[in-house]
């Protein structure tokens, strides 16, 4: 028996049993591999942090156009004036001190053939596996009328930063009595409760601010994320000012008119004064380069390595990815890189990548001190991330005030928690 | 008796000896999501507590309460529900070997 194998055979022997094995003797080797991430989001900058710290041997390089990463979780709190724009707001400093390489560019393409990727500003990064991480792009094609001036109008404000205060300014700016009009799209999308978190907190700028105002939500969709939850604390909080419009109630938006600010649905047609469309989306643009999209726009990848379906060496995670029952979150983006690190770790050392099991936790506000959560445990199975069963799940409909400020106080956490590992 | 069989007993044994001495080299399965919330590093300040270099025994009691709801909760007792006594053990003694 080899050193591999045997160590192989040992790994399946106590697989299950409470302790994985011995601390196994790093394999002498010239070079312990090169990865370069695109993408320094929640995903991309967890996996070249993660691979640092796993192996500090392993060259990792990180592709990522913004000195400052501005993060899309609590944006609906800015839009709504409760939180400081920069606040979300983070650098780099940390990741580069724990090794990794920043290189301050585009990707502009993928050799995956050759195993390398072309900078915007020249530079060749050749690689032994290569991390997509590039979150989502807006589908400009996916809603007639709403192209890129059309955002300048009516803003989507689903990429945190210029769009996000620009959604607030347009609120600031309303006078009270007007009606925001929102639209969200149909599923998969970033973030699936944050059209309705959304929806909540302008609920509440609204009602303190500007109460003779109104919003309508126009959906592509019958159900959504914590649906109960959002709706009974919206009858409780913001009857009368938030109305919901479903699928089936003719909600799903068919068109865009920026010029009058207007959205159209089949059945009518709603001018807003302050419009927040949320669009279709697909994988960030260099996916579709890379050869990792599918017809979808989205990536399909292995449920256990995040390696594409489509290209091998290339491993895809976060909302770009195909996660079966894993929701589009930064959690699950930072769950999904800490893995997907341990797996090209393992992978880089010769080795099998153990089976993985992920969790998500997800909180939304739908008002200050007043918090909701889902939380849900995967694993692999037939191809895809499937849901654990009888784990995960909502909040409790009937949780008292004393527990949804508790969550609230929990969502506050998780994002001083999320950011600091990642980018503190 | 053959091979296979003797690394068996070496592994029962490496199990017993290292479930005490808290060593785990790689990471088990579920225990990469956690510090989603629980933070690693001891400077984050957040309401949720910390899990590296907690005591195994604590951890393991906590999530088996929260899997039977016997212990208040927000999403831990969702959480734990998806994990059997093998996973929960090999995460508690995992977490109980980090160090910040």
């Amino acid at each position: 028996m080899t050193r591999t194998s045997r160590r192989e055979f040992l790994r399946k022997a106590v697989a299950g049993t409470a302790v994985t094995l011995f601390p196994l003797p790093a394999i002498a080797q010239n070079s312990a591999g090169r990865v370069v991430v695109v993408g320094g989001g929640f995903a991309g900058a967890t996996c070249a942090r993660g691979l640092k710290k796993l192996d500090p041997r392993i060259s990792v390089t990180l592709v990522e156009p913004n000195r400052t990463f501005t993060a899309c979780p609590f944006s609906n709190s800015v839009i709504a004036g409760l939180r400081d724009f920069d606040a979300q707001k983070f650098s780099y400093d940390k990741v580069a001190s724990d090794g990794v390489e920043m290189a301050f560019a585009a990707a502009s393409t993928i050799d995956a053939r050759g195993r390398g990727v072309a900078l915007d500003n020249g530079a060749r990064l050749a690689y032994d596996r290569l991390v997509l991480a590039p979150g989502i792009d807006i589908r400009w094609d996916g809603l007639p009328g709403y192209n890129e001036a059309a955002a300048e109008r009516m803003p989507h404000a689903w990429k945190a930063g210029d769009q996000t205060l620009l959604l607030r300014r347009q609120l600031e700016a309303m006078d009270d009595g007007g009606v925001v009009v929102m639209s969200s799209p149909a599923n998969p999308f970033r973030c699936p409760p944050g059209p309705y978190e959304r929806a909540s907190l302008i609920a509440h700028y609204l009602k303190t601010r500007k109460p003779k105002s109104k919003l309508i939500v126009l959906d592509a969709k019958d159900a959504f994320s914590k649906q109960r939850l959002f709706q009974n604390a919206w009858k409780e909080l913001y009857l009368g000012l938030l109305e919901w419009v479903s699928l089936s109630s003719g909600g799903k938006v068919t068109e865009v008119e920026p010029a009058s600010n207007t959205l159209v649905t089949d059945f009518n047609r709603y001018q807003a004064a302050v419009a927040n469309v949320i669009p279709p989306q697909k994988a960030g643009r260099i996916a579709e380069l890379a050869g990792v999209a599918d017809q979808t726009g989205w990536c399909p990848v292995d449920p256990v390595t995040f390696e594409s379906k489509r290209q091998t060496n290339i491993h895809v995670i976060g909302d770009a990815a195909i996660m079966g029952a894993m929701p589009k979150s930064a959690f699950a983006a930072n769950a999904q890189a800490k893995t997907c690190a341990a797996v090209i770790a393992a992978l880089l050392r010769g080795q099998a990548p153990a089976e993985q099991k992920l969790i998500n936790t997800c909180y939304s506000l739908v008002a200050p001190g007043y918090g909701i959560s889902v939380a849900g445990v995967y694993r692999p199975k037939d191809g895809q991330l499937a849901d654990v069963e009888n784990a995960g799940g909502v909040s409790p409909l009937d949780a008292p005030a004393a527990t949804r400020a508790l969550e609230a106080n929990f969502a506050d956490g998780w994002f001083k928690t999320i950011t600091g590992e990642v980018f503190g | 008796m053959d091979k296979r069989h003797t690394v068996a007993l070496h592994v029962g044994a490496a199990v017993l000896f290292f479930s005490f001495a808290s060593v785990a080299a790689e990471i088990p399965p579920g225990a990469a999501a956690c510090s989603g919330c629980h933070a690693a590093k001891s400077t984050v300040v957040t309401p949720v507590p910390g899990l590296n270099g907690r005591d195994a025994a604590q951890i393991m009691v906590a999530m088996k309460e929260f899997r039977m709801g016997q212990r208040p909760a927000t999403v831990m007792d969702r959480i734990a529900k998806g994990f059997t006594d093998d996973e929960i053990n090999a995460i508690a003694a995992w977490y109980a070997a980090q160090k910040d």
